[in-house]
């Protein structure tokens, strides 16, 4: 296990005018780990999210990440051009909706080849060999390599951005409500899959969502945000089976047994 | 002998936010320790909180004060105090649990639920589906079954998979939450065994085991939590 963390957060807080985004976080996420962000629509964790990735710049507050050269840089103080190849090559951003993360019109080879071109692949054949192994382990069928996601369902858009933000091996991926509008028998295997390449690459996490199971099936971490803060936070079993917080506790209570 | 755990004045309540705030007592002054190749058996009533203690030492529920000391590679760590990460560290390599019923998830197999703490660890994919398979065959789990997440497994079917999940590795403490609860006489036997191997190992175990005959084949003492209740000290 690697000794120091891989993203280290201290004191963002993101506003809006004089509305908060999100207030005085503070972390660190460490090599291999996943943590979950939730809370209700509103509270926050879609900002924090942005704020992290890079997407969003932080009114106050320092995001440090620890490159591949051993140093950590400043992402605020990184220059456009290499934040832009850190979230092409070491960094994945699996969005909600397909659509934003996935070039619709181009075909679903194409769409995983890109990312390898963008780190210096130029060998087609195996830019398509690699593209098509991908696709395998997404459990999409190889003959559809070809197709454009827009003949795809939600589900396979989906595995498919999986897939898209993966082949580079990154070191760091952002989920964004990943089972958001996906069929539950579609959701369970889209989880199984993640937690399976997860622990497979080693893979350090941060998810954002409000489905207490997704975060109880995938993370090891969780914080509890609400109002733009972080309430609660701890080992997401201990969250779960004994949330401290007012808040936590209407979450967890809440939630329907089948 | 070494003692890899050692409890020491631990004291839980829970806060109910939604129901105004009420505050209920679990257990207090919790104190004992678990030597190296004993069983110690969580004793008393139901609702006594004896599960409570096990949840506190496996990290799932918060400690109000005390400590839980755990010898994790040649040092101690308190998880009552411990960062996330570091509990997750002991659970992989230390400290090992059988719940009362198993979290099933989604499309994995009953044989890789049951190889994964072994992968967990490193441990080659082929390794730890051939000592997961052994596993399942002692404990007499159909062989037809193995290949099926076991989400539509009787009570009884699950409970061992759940067993054989937890005894699979070599953890040094070994945390047992009515294991043979919902078994029948045969694989009862079959659990008491594995057991004693366990404790013949050197590995520490604390279990709760509401079957007599069961715990009177384990058991090395009854620790009667009764005496930790909140409840009996007012009275």
């Amino acid at each position: 296990m690697s000794a120091v963390p891989l993203l280290k957060v201290n004191d963002v807080s993101k506003f809006y005018g004089s509305r908060i985004g999100c207030r005085n976080v503070s972390f660190e996420l460490w090599p291999g780990e996943v943590l979950a962000i939730v809370g209700e629509s509103g509270s926050g964790k879609t900002t924090l999210l942005s704020c992290l990735s890079t997407r969003l710049m932080p009114s106050s507050g320092i995001v440090e990440y620890h490159m591949r050269d051993g140093q950590y840089r400043d992402l605020a103080r990184m220059g456009e051009a290499e934040r832009r190849f850190l979230m092409r090559t070491d960094w994945g951003f699996v969005h909600q909706n397909p659509a934003d993360g996935l070039r619709m019109t181009v075909s679903a080879g194409a769409n995983v080849g890109e990312r390898l071109m963008a780190v210096g692949d130029r060998h087609y054949g195996n830019i398509r060999a690699t593209a098509a192994d991908w696709l395998r382990r997404v459990e999409i069928e190889e003959d559809r390599i070809d197709d454009q996601p827009r003949a795809f369902s939600g589900g396979m858009r989906q595995r498919l951005q999986i897939a898209r933000n993966l082949v580079t091996s990154p070191r760091l991926v952002f989920m964004d409500e990943p089972t958001g509008g996906l069929d539950v028998s579609v959701q369970a295997r889209l989880l199984d899959l993640v937690r399976g390449l997860v622990h497979d690459l080693g893979l350090s996490a941060i998810i954002v969502t409000h489905d207490l199971a997704v975060a109880r099936l995938l993370s090891h971490r969780m914080m509890v945000m609400k109002d733009g803060l972080v309430i609660e936070q701890g080992l997401t079993d201990r969250v779960l089976d004994d949330p401290r917080e007012p808040y936590t506790q209407l979450l967890v209570s809440s939630i329907l047994q089948v | 002998m070494a003692t890899p755990l050692v409890v020491s004045e631990v004291a839980k309540s829970f806060t109910m936010h939604l129901r105004d705030g009420i505050q209920l007592p679990v257990v207090n002054g919790v104190s004992f320790s678990v030597r190296q190749g004993e069983c110690v058996v969580l004793g008393g009533p139901s609702g006594v909180g004896k599960s409570s203690i096990l949840k506190m030492l496996y990290g799932n529920y918060a400690v109000d004060a005390g400590q839980i000391l755990i010898e994790h590679q040649g040092h101690l760590v308190d998880l009552a105090t411990a960062a996330p990460r570091a509990v997750l560290e002991v659970r992989r390599d230390t400290l090992g649990y059988v719940s009362q019923f198993l979290r099933v998830v989604p499309r994995v197999s009953a044989l890789d639920v049951v190889a994964e703490p072994l992968l967990a660890r490193g441990v080659d994919q082929a390794v730890a589906r051939e000592r997961a398979s052994a596993l399942l065959a002692k404990l007499n789990l159909p062989h037809e079954l193995w290949q099926l997440p076991p989400a539509t497994f009787s009570g009884g079917e699950q409970q061992r998979v759940n067993i054989a999940r937890g005894f699979i590795t070599d953890h040094a403490i070994l945390l047992l939450d009515e294991p043979t609860a919902s078994l029948d006489a045969k694989n009862r036997r079959v659990v008491v065994e594995m057991i004693a191997a366990k404790k013949a190992e050197g590995v520490a175990v604390l279990g709760i085991f509401h079957d007599e005959e069961v715990r009177d084949a384990v058991a090395d003492r009854i620790l009667d939590v009764s005496a930790f209740s909140p409840r009996k000290a007012a009275a």
